[in-house]
């Protein structure tokens, strides 16, 4: 947990405000009153006693976070993180909206397990929106009942930690979706080329006697899902990518008016596939981190905005699930807490991107995906709001995480940036 | 007298053609309505029924036009016959066609199969529904029970929902609909509709309530369950909810607009039964054009009227 205040008067003073909607940067003060947006301007007057005022000097204030790619594990998996254990860990990170992915036991695949998880999530300190399965039980086979589910809540469709390997169905569910106007969100991994590789299939994988998955499992999936979306003019989102091979894709397809969008996370920046010299399992994660040069076009093609937002895809799991071989171990990692810090410092500090831009591809880029309200600093709206350090160095810590796993490859690395305050619904969060 | 010897299609049927044939059909529901509800006009013809796949409605309703034409007619069904043998429909067609027949009437699973046996009999052809290509008998069937509804058919709003995709009786209405002048919109699941919509001259929609608000007459086809399977829809729920003439639906509408079905109906699925049983419910009337339409057509084809 995280102490919180009410926000029924809350004075952010003299913060540097950069609103990534109107892309206007100043310093001033947010005023919040009974949870929204009541002013923002220079020196806004307090009176009276029951303000909360927070001295934001030196601070960035911006809007809350969005990640549109987490795993919060309920139902199903409660011991790895629930709805709740999630939600602070996002608050943590800095994100007042969360996307959950449907991979949990049973699937997300119908209406009313839709209106269980946003039911569930109603009285939550951040705002969740389910990501219904494209097919029914991840098998890839018959489509789910989306228009159902989607009045239900579902934000989007995605079969994510299982790709959809069958191209007609790839076609007939971007084709349904397209009623809906929701991108589907593919893992592309052509599982017959991956060929139960465990890490990115190179010199490192070589040395290591360990199997190997080669770019070109995400690369030719990619390629079919771009043909198909372009076709279809269905929307399409690229999650996860970690190939060059995937950016120079991008590059061929992407224009203006194509429906097509595409995420990169925190992990691909920061590492590559020689970080898993000493069979750290921390690090295991499907698509893998690749190579030097891979990572290098995934943080050109952030800095050129070929690929639109950051998405951590948050996947916790026990003790026990990583404390075994490299080949037992499961795939993924946490990522909500670390994500500011990890890519902050890879973008801005040591690849010159501006941290302006950095900022639009944590909160207007990916609600754009979502559809999502990207005006947050508008008058009257609802407050999300993410106050943060841009300099603070720090080093990533047990005690820095509130999921309830703790599987994260940056603990004990040296991060920069941090997120301070967080505003989300009615309550202000002081970390 | 007609310009055409045999009915395939309407895609490229003669205007003209399909107009006598409509016309005709009320002088048939006449006699139809009278006592004797006979008219001797194809003595001494001898027409074919070949169904190489399950009808209820199109066989029967075409037993019965040639019986009240006078005509003689033989049945062959598929799962009766030597084409359960292995015979193709070459052969069992030229058998037949030797046996000296004036027409053949045939339902098959094949798009193309009623053009290809004008290739192998002398007679008259009729399409009575060949795979997902046409069913122009019942097309001109919904035509007339609309002419008889509205009294013209030009200017007409038609919604057509459903498998717009592989249903031959959608594809036959958007011929027929359009060269007489009704405008279009279909709607279904997009995985059902055709992707050429702008081709086809029509209008498309997912939103079935637009239809409604927009719409003289609906026509609901039947959903075939097999596709669900097929991944193209993915549950009866879903399909009824978003696209299903439901009670709820209907009677939101500020006016009544006639409601149409080729059968056979799922109830409960595309169209609820209260729906289906309402006064705007013509379904039961499309029956009995059914036998007055095609008494017309064998007429026009094989009988006097026919060409010469």
């Amino acid at each position: 947990m995280i102490p919180s205040k009410s926000t029924r008067k809350v004075l952010l003073k003299s913060g540097r405000i950069i609103d990534p909607f109107s892309k206007k940067t100043f310093i001033g003060d947010i005023l919040i009153e009974n949870g929204k947006i009541a002013k923002i301007g220079e020196k806004i007057q307090s009176k009276g006693k029951d303000f909360n005022i927070v001295d934001c000097k030196g601070l960035i204030v911006t809007h809350g976070f969005c990640d549109i790619h987490a795993h919060f594990r309920e139902p199903g998996r409660e011991d790895k993180e629930t709805l709740e254990s999630g939600s602070y860990a996002a608050l943590g990170g800095g994100f007042t909206q969360v996307c959950t992915m449907a991979n949990t036991d049973p699937t997300i695949d119908s209406p009313e397990h839709i209106y269980y998880v946003v039911s569930k999530s109603s009285k939550l300190p951040i705002d969740i929106f389910p990501i219904g399965a494209v097919s029914k039980g991840l098998k890839g086979e018959d489509l789910t009942e989306m228009l159902l589910m989607q009045k239900n809540g579902a934000i989007a469709f995605s079969d994510d930690g299982m790709p959809i390997q069958n191209a007609q169905f790839m076609k007939l569910a971007l084709t349904y979706a397209k009623m809906l106007n929701v991108p589907i969100m593919n893992h592309a991994e052509d599982i017959f080329l991956r060929n139960n590789g465990v890490m990115n299939a190179s010199s490192t994988s070589n040395n290591l006697g360990l199997k190997g998955n080669t770019s070109l499992a995400e690369a030719v999936m990619v390629y079919r899902d771009l043909l198909l979306a372009q076709s279809l003019s269905s929307k399409l989102h690229l999650l996860h990518i970690s190939t060059k091979e995937t950016v120079e894709l991008l590059k061929k397809f992407k224009n203006k008016n194509s429906p097509i969008t595409a995420e990169v996370s925190p992990h691909h920046l920061f590492f590559i596939d020689e970080d898993v010299n000493k069979f750290d399992t921390m690090i295991k994660v499907a698509p893998p981190v690749r190579g030097k040069d891979d990572r290098k076009a995934l943080i050109e093609g952030i800095k050129s905005g070929l690929i639109d937002c950051i998405a951590t895809d948050h996947a916790p799991h026990t003790i026990e699930d990583k404390e075994t071989t490299f080949n037992d171990a499961e795939f993924g990692m946490i990522g909500l807490e670390s994500c500011f810090g990890a890519v902050n410092k890879v973008l801005v500090k040591e690849n010159g991107m501006s941290l302006k831009s950095l900022i639009e591809k944590l909160t207007v880029n990916p609600r754009k995906v979502m559809s999502l309200e990207q005006n947050l600093f508008s008058i009257g709206c609802k407050a999300q709001i993410t106050v943060l350090n841009p300099n603070e160095k720090w080093t990533f810590k047990n005690e820095h995480i509130l999921s309830k796993s703790s599987n994260s490859p940056f603990l004990g690395k040296e991060l920069i940036g941090r997120v301070k305050y967080v505003v989300s619904k009615n309550q202000f969060f002081s970390l | 007298m007609l310009k055409s010897k045999h009915l395939i299609g309407l895609e490229h049927f003669p205007t003209s053609d399909l107009n006598k044939i409509i016309d005709t059909s009320f002088k048939f529901k006449d006699i139809l309505k009278t006592e004797d509800r006979k008219a001797i006009l194809l003595k001494g013809k001898t027409i074919v029924n070949m169904f190489f796949e399950n009808s209820t409605r199109t066989k029967i309703s075409f037993s019965l036009a040639e019986k009240r034409l006078g005509a003689d007619s033989i049945n062959f069904s598929a799962s009766t016959s030597s084409v359960k043998k292995g015979e193709t429909l070459k052969d069992t067609v030229q058998n037949i066609e030797s046996m000296k027949i004036d027409g053949a009437v045939i339902r098959h699973g094949d798009p193309g199969s009623a053009l290809k046996l004008t290739e192998y009999i002398d007679g008259s052809v009729i399409n009575a529904g060949d795979g997902s290509h046409e069913h122009p008998t019942q097309a001109i069937l919904d035509m007339v029970t609309l002419k008889e509804k509205f009294g013209k058919i030009n200017g007409l709003k038609i919604g057509i929902i459903g498998d717009i995709l592989n249903s031959r009786v959608a594809r036959s209405d958007i011929f027929a609909l359009k060269k007489l002048g009704a405008e279009i919109v279909v709607c279904g699941p997009s995985t059902l509709l055709p992707s050429d919509a702008k081709k086809l001259g029509i209008n498309i929609t997912y939103n079935l309530n637009e239809v409604l608000k927009w719409c003289d007459a609906v026509i609901a086809l039947r959903i075939q369950l097999e596709r669900m399977h097929l991944g193209r829809i993915p549950s009866k729920r879903e399909y009824h909810s978003e696209f299903g003439l439901t009670f709820e639906r209907i009677s939101k509408l500020k006016k009544d607009i006639v409601i149409m079905h080729p059968g056979p109906m799922n109830r409960g699925v595309e169209i609820d039964s209260k729906v289906a049983d309402s006064d705007n419910a013509v379904i039961l009337d499309q029956v009995l054009n059914g036998v007055a339409s095609r008494m017309s057509i064998l007429y026009l084809l094989l009988g006097e009227g026919g060409m010469k």
